[in-house]
């Protein structure tokens, strides 16, 4: 695969995942469907780099950031970590992988337990996977929250003293602690200021350089995204729509979704609002249990086709290095690289 | 400030505090601002700001205890609303004052459908009877652009999407022909392809009815869509106003200035690393006798630590909360 990725190796591989969650109604509570969240996606995350995840509610980001890490037992398809097949793994097993993949949640409120002092809730990953002495998991401790810029005196602290901000660092140091290579990052500025996220940010970015990490990183803030990732793929209804590096994507969308997301974006730039063209989009997005027939964006789409409403486009490769599902590149097949 | 018309909404030195176990918490500290008819006021700031509590405030929505609305004047069609008796006040919110609050699945009652929501201040506010009641509520639907309108009324919060239900909140905001709106992060809650939406509605709204709109929001992006003038709150203060396009050319507070520079935009230079602002915003527990940004401001002096600047006048509508000139580079001589 085509990539400008540090050293061109794909450290995670997602091919063809899906992850449907079964609706039960009725009396009997018999099954009687199931939400497609994520429906068939293929990515590859390159060892070093950042690949940014963007999409509405509702879209399958944060499902399909869970599901690569194997938080749920996947519907169908194969997900590759470091060359290890984790796609069928038991979830028994997995625990011996954990240590490779760790996730950093949107609300720093809610997944931090609030009866542990900041301490123990990072020294809780080295308890279950290392073997370290209490000195030796007092000093980890210790760096790890020096590296990620919280007051080491503050360790006997329960997570409330802590600001909104304060409490993404102690979740980013539980992520750390036990080395891992791949973090999923859910969300993890959204429920923050503006001046606190840019914080935030800029200390993922130190960790990634200083730790050799690679980030999948979800998020709906497609400014933010543009900042922090090397290549951005773009979810709609389940299914990626688009995939392609960050400057490619931003300078030139070329699926119309990614179109209207992006000219949807407001610009703090008021001299900018009279010459931006923007594509208002109609209408809602579809239900992912009963997602239209064709292509799932066909229903709000502005450059709706005739075949688009009866055959699901193809994900390819329409130019090197940029993916997407779209039946107006349909003709560019020969051409593409 | 106010140059030619007279302003519908003129709020002057607004104070309130709220009284909590661990002390007083002054949430809104003087703020003055007037709104003219018909414009677009933007007021931006992040959360703990006072944005929010400033508006409740002058409407009378904060319960008392904890809140206590000090001092201040909010003049709106010749009288001064925290003055008023409760009765006067009723007929003033959601009759020529309407409110969007930020979610709308939590202010808007899940069990009534959203007819008999949206009739409801035109039975109470305008007297109307049942069937014009009705009638006008359908119109309303229609002019928020949401399809269908006659069976609609019929149906539950539940049953409209997020962006519908925030139209059906701006529905019943707009239900009494209000003089002002009030917006508190009114697409905040939504995606950005559904608040494109909700902007493009409320510009065309404005075009066609003429209120006069208090927009509060954290994202500087929207108000550089939409406002005609901003107003940046830090601490429970203004710190900054400006008409739009001079804040954002020519920003002169430098938290304003900082703010800008933080957040990431999708055109233009992409900047290889975030400017931050350090350390975090203040809680108010004492009465400002210092410039609550002076502990993350790169400019602060001495000044800053013993005096609250007052809003100094720059011209052109423009005024800046800052001891710091940036036009000189140097301390304002006041």
């Amino acid at each position: 695969m085509l990539d400008i990725g540090k050293d061109n190796q794909p450290l995670v591989s997602v091919r063809d995942l899906k992850m449907h969650f079964p609706i039960y109604a009725g009396l009997l509570r018999r099954r009687v469907g199931e939400v497609k969240a994520v429906d068939g996606v293929s990515f590859d995350v390159m060892e070093g780099e950042t690949l940014g995840l963007v999409g509405e509610s509702g879209c399958g980001k944060s499902t399909c950031g869970r599901a690569v890490l194997r938080l749920y037992d996947i519907t169908a398809g194969s997900i590759t970590i470091d060359d290890r097949e984790i796609g069928d793994t038991p979830q028994g097993q997995l625990r011996e992988m954990r240590p490779t993949m760790q996730m950093v949640f949107q609300d720093p409120q809610a997944s931090l337990n609030p009866r542990m002092t900041v301490e123990a809730i990072i020294k809780e990953p080295l308890d279950e996977h290392t073997s370290l002495t209490d000195a030796e998991k007092r000093e980890k401790v210790g760096e790890l929250m020096d590296a990620v810029g919280l007051n080491r005196k503050f360790a006997k602290r329960y997570p409330h003293a802590f600001s909104g901000g304060q409490r993404q660092r102690i979740g980013i140091a539980r992520a750390l602690a036990l080395n891992p290579k791949f973090i999923v990052c859910d969300e993890p500025i959204a429920a923050l200021d503006v001046s606190i996220q840019a914080q935030v940010v800029n200390l993922l970015e130190d960790l990634q350089e200083q730790f050799g990490l690679t980030y999948l990183f979800i998020s709906h803030d497609l400014s933010m995204v543009r900042h922090i990732a090397t290549r951005v793929a773009v979810m709609y209804l389940g299914k990626i729509v688009e995939l392609a590096p960050r400057e490619a994507l931003y300078a030139e969308p070329l699926h119309p979704y990614t179109q209207a997301l992006l000219s949807a974006v407001p610009e703090p730039d008021p001299s900018l609002e009279d010459k931006v063209e923007r594509i208002i989009l109609q209408g809602d997005v579809p239900s992912p249990s009963n997602p239209p027939q064709g292509c799932n964006f066909c229903t709000r789409c502005p450059a709706v086709m005739d075949i688009c409403k009866v055959e699901e486009p193809d994900y390819r490769e329409v130019r090197p290095g940029r993916y997407t599902a779209c039946h107006l590149y349909n003709d560019n097949n020969d051409t593409a690289g | 400030m106010p140059d030619g018309a007279l302003p519908v909404l003129d709020v002057r030195d607004l104070k309130t505090v709220f009284k909590t176990r661990a002390g007083e918490v002054h949430a809104v500290n003087d703020v003055s601002f007037a709104l003219k008819p018909g414009e677009l006021l933007g007021v931006v700031g992040e959360s703990g700001s006072g944005k929010s509590v400033t508006m409740m405030s002058l409407l009378g929505l904060l319960p008392s205890p904890p809140a206590d609305v000090r001092g201040g004047t909010v003049t709106f069609g010749g009288n001064d609303l925290l003055k008023v008796d409760a009765e006067t006040l009723r007929a003033v919110r959601g009759g020529k004052i309407g409110f969007v609050f930020q979610d709308p699945m939590t202010s808007l009652n899940p069990v009534f459908n959203v007819g008999v929501q949206i009739m409801e201040p035109l039975r109470k506010h305008m007297g109307l009877n049942k069937r014009d009641a009705a009638k006008r509520a359908q119109e309303l639907l229609e002019l928020v652009g949401i399809p269908d309108a006659q069976r609609r009324l019929k149906d539950y919060p539940h049953q409209f999407s997020g962006g519908m239900r925030q139209r059906v909140m701006i529905a019943i905001a707009l239900a009494c022909d209000p003089q002002v709106l009030i917006a508190d992060e009114p697409t905040t809650a939504l995606d950005v392809t559904i608040q494109a939406q909700i902007l493009e509605l409320m510009k065309e709204l404005r075009s066609k009815l003429g209120m006069a709109v208090i927009w509060i929001t954290h994202d500087l992006g929207v108000i550089a869509g939409i406002a005609d003038r901003v107003m940046v709150m830090y601490g429970g203060q203004v710190v900054e106003h400006a008409p739009v396009k001079e804040l954002f050319r020519n920003p002169q507070h430098p938290y304003t200035r900082a703010l800008l520079k933080t957040i990431p935009t999708i055109h233009g230079e992409r900047d290889a690393r975030l400017t931050i602002i350090e350390g975090q915003p203040p809680i108010m527990m004492d009465a400002p006798s210092a410039c609550p940004f002076r502990d993350r401001c790169d400019v602060a002096f001495d000044r800053c630590e013993r005096e609250n600047p007052p809003r100094y006048d720059l011209g052109h509508g423009h005024d800046a909360a800052c001891f710091f000139d940036a036009r000189t580079g140097g301390p304002r001589n006041a």
